[in-house]
């Protein structure tokens, strides 16, 4: 009779302990979609102001140009296009506002400091929400690597993390915070 | 934005996180957010009108040294009721990783989580065996922030994943703006930290001022701070003890005026330093800054832009860059003006906006934070008592 309760005692155990890895697993997948919809958020942000810029007549014809390329290809790239569009758009805005004189041009015009500081804000928050998306897929995968999840299953169907990879350096001239925010 | 903020530290003993949390809370609500600070404190202690007591904290000894801490079945409870009445956006936790409240929040919340490293040297034994315990709370942070490139390496080492760096911030002004006081000015070499707590430094100062005093025999030295005075200039000639003043423990008025009026500041402390407030201080002062080549202060100087770095431990290294900026009025103006440029990006209006920046990511789509209903079921036990 003992050996009974204790094999019940230790089924119900390892009932709570699955059903509570079950529950992390799935608040982690959670935090993991709600930090890509944030960071499509901000990529699709940085390259509408990007493609705004590069529409707005500005700036010369030849940076004109290679921005609104770049940030139509952002927009417009497919899943597995998407990193290296995104890289490359982050190059495009380090050449185009590498120098101080073509931020000061966009500044100038109608409405141009309002552009400067919604470019500013998208290509700093950029970097940021990668790192929180690529810091919840790894805390996802360390919980899904665990034998006890691999074996049972726990993950279900939700597919295996992946981080995401880009290049999101900002243009210098916009990340130097000692002018101020 | 309604935003909650959790320091794991006792409210009325002060600390460097605690005033952290004071200022950015102050910070936010005067750009018009709603703020509820949660944090221990005693009950007698009157707190501003943002801050709500998570209870008494009582002395453990955890870590190396004691800390006034904060747990068991009360706190949860008052963590679990200050989550429910706040109805957060955001909750941004300090020092997640401390057995205190900022643990116990992180536990009993879900939803969007903002934490903050400040710590940048966790015990490595200690943490690797903690591990297990802290990653399902420590999973839940959505945010990471580490205030400073060291403290990030440190944390990424430890517990793996990524954060972002967001230095301390520091009311830049208050510091440009403090009015210089004639008797601490006139080729003063300035100090400011606890006296008898050896990773100050203050020793190695001591044993470099009878080098830099036959060199400039009219430079005196201000300390600033707590300790054993006695003690403090034991090691020095008895005839060079008058070219040290002690000013004892100074307000922050008199802190800003002291940075304000002496010709290089000195920080020489040899370690335990994840990012160097008082540095900040000094730049927004105007003061020229000799400090010790520790990664976190190398760090705030830019890699010595901003102000001079000498070997760390080495009196000689520092008498000798001592004696030569007080020679050297040019270099010290052009220090003066450097610093002062660079600490903006230290003012609370950038640091601010960098953190809002942060809440405003995680918020982005994110339903706001509430009571986690599965470890509601045992909290439930301490609601009741409470």
């Amino acid at each position: 009779m003992t050996t009974l309760i204790w094999i019940a005692a230790a089924l119900v155990v390892i009932g709570v302990y699955l059903s509570w890895t079950a529950g992390r697993l799935d608040r982690l997948h959670a935090r993991i979609d709600a930090a890509r919809a944030a960071l499509d958020a901000q990529l699709l942000r940085r390259a509408s102001v990007a493609q705004e810029v590069g529409t707005s007549g500005v700036l010369d014809p030849a940076a004109s140009l290679v921005l609104y390329q770049a940030a139509h290809e952002a927009r417009q790239a497919e899943e597995d296009q998407r990193e290296v569009a995104e890289s490359q758009l982050s190059q495009a805005l380090r050449v185009i506002f590498g120098e101080e004189a073509q931020v000061e041009a966009v500044r100038e015009a109608e409405g141009g400091a309002q552009t400067i500081a919604e470019l500013t804000a998208a290509v700093r928050r950029v970097p940021m929400a990668r790192r929180f998306h690529n810091d919840s897929v790894r805390a996802a995968r360390a919980v899904r690597r665990h034998r006890v999840v691999r074996y049972l299953r726990l993950a279900g169907h939700a597919p295996f993390p992946l981080a995401f990879e880009m290049d999101d350096e900002p243009p210098a001239i916009l990340d130097d915070r000692s002018a101020g925010a | 934005m309604k935003i909650g903020i959790v320091c794991p530290y006792s409210w009325d003993v002060p600390g460097g996180v605690q005033f952290h949390v004071r200022d950015l809370a102050e910070h936010l609500i005067r750009l018009g957010h709603d703020v509820s600070v949660l944090a221990p404190a005693d009950d007698e202690t009157p707190l501003p009108p943002y801050v709500v007591s998570a209870g008494r904290a009582v002395p453990v000894p955890y870590n190396g040294s004691v800390a006034r801490l904060n747990f068991g079945f009360l706190s949860a409870a008052r963590v679990r009721r200050w989550l429910h009445d706040g109805a957060f956006d955001v909750i941004h936790i300090h020092e997640p990783g401390t057995p205190s409240v900022g643990l116990l929040a992180c536990w009993a919340a879900q939803g969007p989580i903002v934490a903050t490293f400040h710590t940048s040297n966790p015990r490595s034994r200690f943490m690797i065996a903690a591990y297990p315990i802290l990653q399902p709370a420590l999973e839940k942070i959505s945010a990471r922030i580490a205030v400073s490139e060291y403290a990030r390496r440190t944390l990424v080492e430890h517990l793996g994943g990524d954060a972002v760096v967001i230095p301390n911030g520091v009311d830049v002004d208050f510091f440009a703006g403090a009015e210089p006081k004639a008797e601490w000015q006139g080729r003063t070499i300035g100090f400011i930290g606890r006296i008898d707590e050896p990773r100050k430094g203050l020793p190695v100062l001591m044993k470099a001022l009878p080098r830099i005093l036959a060199e400039v025999p009219d430079a005196r030295l201000l300390v600033a701070g707590r300790g054993d005075e006695e003690e403090a200039v034991a090691t020095l000639p008895a005839e060079l003890r008058s070219r040290v003043e002690f000013l004892g423990m100074v307000s922050d008025e008199d802190k800003a005026r002291l940075l304000r009026s002496v010709d290089v500041y000195v920080a020489p402390n040899t370690g335990g330093e994840s990012f160097g407030i008082i540095l900040v201080e000094a730049l927004s002062a105007g003061a020229p800054v000799l400090a010790s080549d520790l990664d976190a202060f190398a760090q705030v100087l830019d890699q010595g832009a901003a102000g001079e770095l000498f070997a760390n431990e080495d009196a000689d290294a520092l008498a000798a860059a001592a004696v030569r900026l007080l020679g050297d009025p040019v270099r010290l103006a052009e220090l003066r003006e450097r610093g002062s440029k660079h600490v903006r990006r230290f003012d609370w209006s950038t640091v601010g906006a960098d953190i809002l920046a942060v809440y405003e990511t995680v918020t982005h789509g994110a339903a706001s934070v509430a009571a986690d209903e599965r470890t509601g079921r045992r909290a439930r036990w301490g609601t009741a008592r409470d």
